[in-house]
């Protein structure tokens, strides 16, 4: 795209306060400008065109998951991206799948909190901890960093098509991070806790179509998780089962 | 009206500390203009400061040591006895940061890992790789889940509630149930963060525009050190994201046009690891004297980490590298990243003791939106997540002893009298003049980064001086579109406005007044540190005319006398 080229954003705009004005598209014409983001568009518009217009921001670097929307039908921080890295002049933008919309690009968080809050999403300790750090190596502490990554942005909860159907399924980022603390090696919680996930709301519910892996910013991969706890829950039963065997 | 016996304002990491400790005694309610993890806090990249000796070049790392570095990078205008404070607590919160869960980065002996970051002498910068902030902020929202701290996220405070002497609430905005609310409360925290929007070229999220100093301010509350600003040395060019000390900490280097590693000439011994203040100021100067390179988005010099090799880099700047290919399609692994000194921190705020106490009963403050002062005119890399932590949780114990046995009962009268006059006010906007919040918000920023910068003079700083008393004048004529209360931002954005504009205020008055120069205030008129005169906290107070009063404290001088600052 040239300098001095114009974008045309078509924004998918509604306020749940006026309910009896349907969900419509709005467009906005605005000059291109090297280095230019999509959401530094968003902050122009409602600067110098709209001042109605509502969507979430906060760090502009991509690490604190204010931002999350679908541009041009895929699920991305709107920080990140640059608007001339699309090979059209026209961009569309509108709010995270699978959340209530509260005002224009603003989803309800509720429920993605909701379901993050259910798989206990904290260090677990039996003991207190001594008077030092609890000794954890390179290689354990490595062992989570992908799902310590998560900026809980809820783009894969946004992309889900399990949530798109079913609103109980726990989702990827609950199960991410549920996995986060079963592998951290100074967490305590029994095995037998993610019995919690042991259903269709947890971990089989996930059809592995995997759209999350690609709407993920950061690289966290939740299907990995969500195998990882199936393979515990399996070896958990097998466990189980032998114990049975022994009794009888 | 909604009550609670604390009132936190604030959800980053100082707003967090201070909630979980109190939560489990008391009734408390913690208010965020975003939701606690989207807090800034969650950007910091490099790394908290603790004299663990878990570095085998710090066996010998004592506290005693980190309050001397801390002493000497604040260009002896910190408080001795609270930077001691500070440093005596560190091991204990690091230690029960970890506790929680929070995931750093080990040496091979399974201990914490630290690295070495400016103008310390040893390394003690503990980190996760180069995302301590995000697993900080992570491991404290999730201690306050476990501890069931009650949250309301995108509640904005838009004023405090004094009757003079003592703190009665404050006057909330609920973003989402459009409505304004007053909250009554028998302590008030403010844990706020920083003021970096004030200016155009900075580092900080476009969540840190000061209205949590400002606010106070407005109440009555004196603001100290405002003039001391800090300049991040390396934020990339265009976006002036930050990219972290701990790039030069894992051994990056700083090269001008010329292919020079150019520290050599302005900290020989330091070089890429001298304090912040110092660093800044030699870039300035190699852009000034025409050793920078060019580029569409401004005058730039290379910070380069390919020597470090890829290995390196992925293990422990792996975010950094992230940003890189996101927002300027480079990789650090192969070529050298522009950058360029951008705003980064406010050393100055509300005026507080080590206990976190300010002139207000029953109003505290702690974190970047206050100053105690443990990082005078110059903050140390690593000091500042540090200092969240430790007045976090030194606030709650003195919020703690206030409550008990306090038979205090906030004024609903008075509240609801200023909730009605804060609903006036946006009633007022809307139907307001034909200036538009935004065209002010960029003239002050623009105005503040060219004048009120990495170097300063008289003649810049009256210039500043006046083009904010015209933009207070046209603050006057601001007018919003619309005067709904549910998610309008332009509101939020106007409102917060009045505040950045009185904060600048105290920023150059502050930074006209200084006649020396003092680690992050550089004045070119008078480029020495003038202790006889100016070895003092400079203490802003809002005048009954609106317009800010400046007398001056004493600092605390307790076992460092002031020496020459040499790197
Ligand atoms: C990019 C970057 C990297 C950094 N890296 C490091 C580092 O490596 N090491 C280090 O020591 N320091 C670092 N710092 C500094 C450090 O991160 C901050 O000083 C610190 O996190 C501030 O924490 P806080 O709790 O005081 O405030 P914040 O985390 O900024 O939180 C402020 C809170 O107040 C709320 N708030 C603000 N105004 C209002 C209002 N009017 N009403 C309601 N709520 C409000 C916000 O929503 C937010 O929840 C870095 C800073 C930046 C900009
Ligand atoms: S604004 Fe923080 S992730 Fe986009």
């Amino acid at each position: 795209m040239d300098r001095g080229d114009y974008i045309l954003l078509k924004i998918l705009r509604y306020d749940a306060t006026e309910p009896t004005v349907e969900p419509h598209f709005e467009s906005y014409r605005v000059r291109i400008i090297p280095g230019l983001t999509i959401l530094t568009i968003l902050l122009r518009i409602r600067d110098e065109i709209d001042g109605t217009l509502a969507f979430r921001s906060s760090c502009r670097s991509a690490v604190c998951g204010s931002c999350a929307m679908v541009i041009n039908g895929k699920i991305d921080l709107s920080c990140r991206v640059q608007a001339a890295s699309f090979g059209t002049n026209t961009i569309i933008l509108e709010p995270l799948p699978n959340l209530r919309v509260i005002k224009d690009l603003v989803v309800d968080m509720t429920p993605f909190w909701n379901m993050y809050e259910k798989v206990k999403p904290f260090l677990i300790r039996k003991s207190p901890g001594p008077d030092k750090e609890l000794p954890q190596s390179d290689e354990e502490r490595k062992r989570i960093d992908q799902y310590a990554n998560c900026i809980l942005c809820a783009c894969c909860y946004g992309a889900c098509p399990v949530l798109a159907r079913n609103p109980d399924y726990v989702g990827p980022a609950a199960l991410a991070k549920l996995e986060r603390f079963v592998l951290d090696s100074r967490d305590d919680r029994p095995a037998s806790f993610i019995e919690n996930v042991n259903d269709d709301r947890g971990v089989w519910g996930c059809d592995m179509i995997l759209r999350c892996i690609d709407a993920c910013p950061k690289d966290v991969r939740p299907p990995d998780s969500i195998v990882g706890l199936r393979k515990q829950l399996l070896k958990l039963r097998i466990k189980k089962l032998f114990r049975k065997k022994g009794q009888e | 009206m909604l009550y609670h016996d604390v009132l936190i304002v604030g959800g980053g990491l100082a707003g967090l500390r201070a909630a979980v400790a109190l939560c489990d005694t008391y009734d408390v309610g913690l208010f965020s203009k975003v939701h606690p993890i989207r807090s800034h806090s969650i950007a910091a990249q490099g790394g908290i400061n603790a004299a663990l000796a878990n570095h085998p070049d710090s066996r010998d790392d004592t506290p005693e040591k980190h309050a001397f570095d801390t002493v000497k990078g604040s260009d002896y205008l910190a408080d001795q006895d609270a930077v001691l404070t500070m440093c005596e607590e560190a091991p204990t919160v690091v230690y029960e940061m970890e506790h929680w869960g929070c995931p750093f980065s080990r040496f091979p002996d399974d201990t914490i890992a630290q690295r070495p970051f400016g103008g310390g002498g040893y390394p003690r910068t503990c980190f996760s790789t180069d995302l301590t902030g995000h697993v900080l902020l992570n491991t404290l929202y999730e201690r306050s889940v476990y501890k069931r701290v009650r949250a309301y996220p995108e509640f904005v405070a838009l004023a405090l509630v004094t009757d003079g002497d003592v703190c009665h609430g404050a006057i909330m905005l609920d973003q989402i149930g459009g409505k304004i609310v007053s909250v009554a409360a028998k302590a008030t925290f403010f844990a706020t963060g920083g003021y970096g929007l004030v200016y155009y070229y900075s580092t900080n999220a476009l969540t840190n525009t000061g209205s949590g100093i400002g606010i106070p301010y407005r109440a009555g509350v004196p603001l100290k050190d405002m003039e001391f600003v800090q300049f991040h040395p390396t934020s990339l060019i265009g976006t002036n994201i930050l990219m972290t000390e701990g790039c030069r900490g894992e051994g990056g280097y700083l090269v001008n046009n010329q292919g020079e590693r150019f520290m050599e000439k302005y900290a020989p011994k330091a070089m890429e690891l001298a304090p912040r203040d110092i660093v800044s100021r030699s870039i300035q100067t190699e852009i000034e004297e025409g050793r920078a390179f060019d580029h569409e988005l401004g005058k730039y010099v290379n910070l380069d980490l390919r020597h470090l090799g890829e290995k390196r880099i992925m293990e422990r700047l792996p975010g950094i590298r992230r940003i890189c290919l996101d927002f300027i399609g480079i990789d650090p692994i192969r070529d050298p990243i522009p950058i360029m000194p951008a705003q980064h921190y406010s050393m100055g705020g509300i005026d507080t003791n080590a206990k976190t106490e300010t002139a207000v009963k029953g109003f505290y403050a702690a974190g970047e939106c206050a100053c105690v002062s443990v990082h005078g005119a110059n903050r140390l890399g690593g000091n500042s997540l540090l200092d969240t932590i430790v007045f976090g949780k030194l606030g709650s114990v003195a919020v703690d002893e206030y409550l008990q046995g306090c038979t205090f009962k906030p004024d609903e009268r008075l509240l609801e009298a200023r909730r009605r006059a804060v609903e006036e006010k946006v009633k007022a906007l809307a139907g307001g003049g034909p200036e538009r919040p935004f065209t002010i918000l960029r003239d002050l920023r623009m105005t503040m980064s060219q004048n009120v910068g990495i170097f300063r003079t008289r003649d810049e700083l009256n210039h500043a001086l006046s083009t904010i008393f015209e933009l207070k004048e046209r603050y006057r004529q601001v007018g919003i579109s619309s005067s709904k209360l549910s998610m309008n931002y332009e509101l939020i954005g106007a409102l917060e406005l009045e505040n950045m504009l009185d904060i600048s205020h105290v920023i150059v008055l502050g930074a006209l007044l200084r006649e020396e120069s003092r680690g992050a205030h550089w004045r070119r008129d008078f480029p020495q540190r003038r202790d006889t005169d100016w070895l003092k906290h400079t203490v802003a107070t809002l005048g009954k005319d609106g317009e800010p009063r400046i007398g001056y404290s004493d600092v605390v001088i307790t076992r460092y006398p002031p020496m020459e600052r040499k790197y």
